[in-house]
């Protein structure tokens, strides 16, 4: 009844072409991005913001990273955390030794950044496909929590490499409150994401699209390999490099080489298996899930020992959390291997039709 | 030149470790296409439940059993619970369902038995042979040579379990070809429990040699790691291949690490191996073995 587009005509290419075609998706993205900038700071309080929706917002932002190379382009990666860590650690260099430095203009270099990295580990893609693939990327993941441990210089030669981000401010105003900081990465996130969302409906998304769903074939149509694949890595890496130095900068404060370990590329993977691959939207419901999946299982499991009246220790709470964890991905994987994205499209085909299924 | 032996022998002797744990994964991609993270896991399960039993007093003949029961017990339960579920999934999906399982695997162990550091005593000591020191004036450490024996040994029994059993020979056929397989009879999910189960096997052997070796702890699940880099070397479908690129691994690891490592600052082993393989995989993409790829459009 409420969700149907009849009726709804289109007129010109402009408005075929659009982002949203159909008006009710307009509107609920509109209602979304006002809430999400106006009512949500309103309402959040501070652990809210910090310890919940900015994590959220910037796991969402890499696994959008990650879901442009492995959901549209095909190419599985298993060192987005690597990435993630280039952006961070480039982004502070840059602010570090460049006098007045304004702040995005080093996120964005710290992409940059992550970008060139991404190109020199996705060159064996060319010649190396799947797992082949996913583990020659595992390289990047070492190798880069190895050297910016080892060379201290990326860290101004802290120990063990810790670096602690600078005051942030922007054009004079500083951004050092939760709220301040959750505009920075709400406004940093939508913007990317919908260049992203863009960027893969373009003729660069095809093109990556193409690649994944058969290579040879793709080539074989005259799209360039080389300058796509290579393009598909530099563009994920980008997104997650920026991901990285906004988790440096808007959600700890304080970060070093190992915390960007395996385990933060396997959660990022994680969200965009969740959330569904080869799906913008996906990535942000996999971020939610992956994000507030622990909050929960703590949440839910207090309140439960109060009223068995147990006190459990705390290592049997976190094994027990391991395998809750471990056991819902299984049950979701097999469940809905589409993921997150899926069940939100076939609910909107259900709501077409809904109050009249025929 | 005899401490270049030395490091050379050291590490072809800690890459045959690294062999076992890499045969784990090539059974079960060869015969279902499963590329299993869990494999780490297993290994860390292993040999926590042999150590746990034998301090709950069992003897070790009896405690070697028993864990070898609840390894074949559990890899029948993982393939019916987890993997029969998903067939035909992208395998992407089915590495992401691998990874939930190290979790569960991970959790439940440490759950089962606790997470404190246990030693593992096989009998066999950590020390050089004499004989060869004397011969040669070489290091070769006891412990790496048995390891070394008893991986030959294993390999050598699943070679002869796969070609000369019943069941050997519907395995290869279903690493050959599922559909082919299944249209001559044989049962395809029957064999992969079995599959499963000898891969909980060969995690109890790994389990017990990385146990003895490093102490049974958390850590032992991070060995999947160090098996990766010999996967890709020798091919995700060889035998021979996760043997070879064991020994590869293994012998140029130390060797950077002691000649190479200086100039870098050290610490090199953890990324070299990767480094390595992904040089070696531009030259061959499909690893020393494994089965080369035809692409049709």
């Amino acid at each position: 009844m409420l969700y149907r587009e009849a009726g709804q005509f289109k007129a010109s290419y402009a408005t075929d072409q659009q982002i949203f075609p159909i008006r009710q998706d307009r509107i609920a993205v509109a209602a979304l991005t006002a809430l999400a900038f106006v009512i949500v700071p309103l309402v959040a309080d501070q652990y809210w913001l910090s310890a919940i929706l900015i994590p959220f917002l910037i796991f969402a932002l890499a696994a959008v990273g990650l879901n442009i190379l492995t959901g549209y382009a095909g190419q599985l990666s298993l060192g987005t955390a690597a990435f993630m860590a280039v952006g961070a650690f480039g982004a502070w260099n840059f602010v570090l030794r460049v006098p007045g430095m304004p702040l995005l203009v080093a996120f964005a270099l710290g992409g940059i950044c992550a970008a060139l990295v991404g190109i020199v580990f996705g060159l064996p893609s060319l010649r190396i496909k799947g797992f082949y693939l996913a583990v020659a990327t595992l390289a990047a993941q070492f190798f880069v929590v190895w050297a910016l441990t080892k060379f201290n210089w990326f860290s101004n030669y802290s120990t063990s490499g810790v670096i602690t981000t600078q005051r942030m401010e922007i054009l004079g105003f500083a951004f050092d409150t939760p709220r301040a900081k959750y505009f920075l990465t709400l406004t940093v996130v939508v913007v990317l994401a919908l260049a992203a969302k863009n960027m893969v409906r373009s003729s660069i998304g095809r093109a990556w699209m193409a690649i994944r769903d058969m290579d040879v074939a793709a080539e074989v149509i005259g799209i360039p390999m080389l300058r796509t694949k290579l393009l598909a890595f530099a563009i994920s890496s980008f997104y997650a490099g920026v991901a990285g130095a906004l988790y440096a900068y808007c959600y700890l404060g304080t970060v070093e080489p190992e915390g960007f370990n395996l385990d933060l590329s396997f959660k990022i993977l994680f969200m965009i298996i969740l959330g569904g691959v080869g799906s913008i939207l996906g990535s942000f419901l996999g971020a939610g899930f992956i994000v507030l999946l622990p909050i929960f299982l703590n949440t839910v499991a207090r309140p439960l020992e109060n009223l068995l009246g147990l006190s459990l220790p705390p290592g049997l709470m976190s094994n027990l959390e391991l395998i809750v964890f471990g056991g819902l991905i299984i049950f979701f994987l097999i469940v809905e291997p589409h993921g997150l994205a899926r069940l939100w499209q076939i609910t909107k085909e259900k709501l077409r039709l809904w109050p009249f299924p025929h | 030149m005899s401490f270049f032996f030395e490091v050379l022998i050291g590490g072809l002797l800690s890459g045959v470790m690294y062999s076992l744990v890499a045969l784990g994964f090539v059974l079960i991609y060869k015969a279902s296409g499963v590329f299993n993270f869990a494999q780490g896991s297993l290994v860390f399960f292993a040999a926590l439940t042999f150590v746990g039993l034998r301090e709950h007093g069992f003897n070790s003949a009896l405690a070697l059993l028993a864990t070898l029961g609840v390894m074949i017990v559990l890899g029948l339960l993982i393939e019916r619970i987890v993997l029969r579920p998903l067939v035909n999934q992208p395998q992407i999906t089915l590495f992401m369902a691998t990874i939930g399982l190290s979790f569960v695997i991970e959790g439940f162990a440490q759950l089962l038995w606790g997470a404190n550091v246990r030693g593992l005593e096989l009998g066999i000591q950590d020390e050089p042979i004499e004989q060869i020191t004397t011969y040669t004036g070489m290091n070769v450490s006891k412990f790496d040579l048995s390891a070394a024996g008893i991986a030959a040994l294993l390999v050598t029994g699943l070679a002869l379990f796969f070609s000369r059993t019943r069941i050997g020979r519907a395995l290869r056929a279903v690493a050959d070809d599922h559909q082919a397989a299944l249209a001559v009879g044989i049962p395809l999910q029957q064999i992969w429990g079995i599959v499963w189960a000898v891969a909980g096997f060969v995690a109890l052997v790994a389990g017990l040699l990385w146990g003895a070796r490093n102490g049974v702890q958390f850590a032992l699940t991070f060995v999947a790691l160090k098996a990766l880099p010999v996967l890709i070397l020798g091919g995700f479908e060889s035998i021979p291949g996760a043997i070879v690129g064991g020994l590869i691994v293994g012998a140029s690891e130390k060797l950077a690490e002691v000649y190479l490592g200086p100039y870098v600052g050290g610490g090199i082993e953890g990324w070299f191996p990767y480094v390595l393989a992904l040089v070696f995989l531009l030259f061959r993409p499909e690893g020393l073995f494994g089965e080369k790829h035809i692409d049709r459009v």
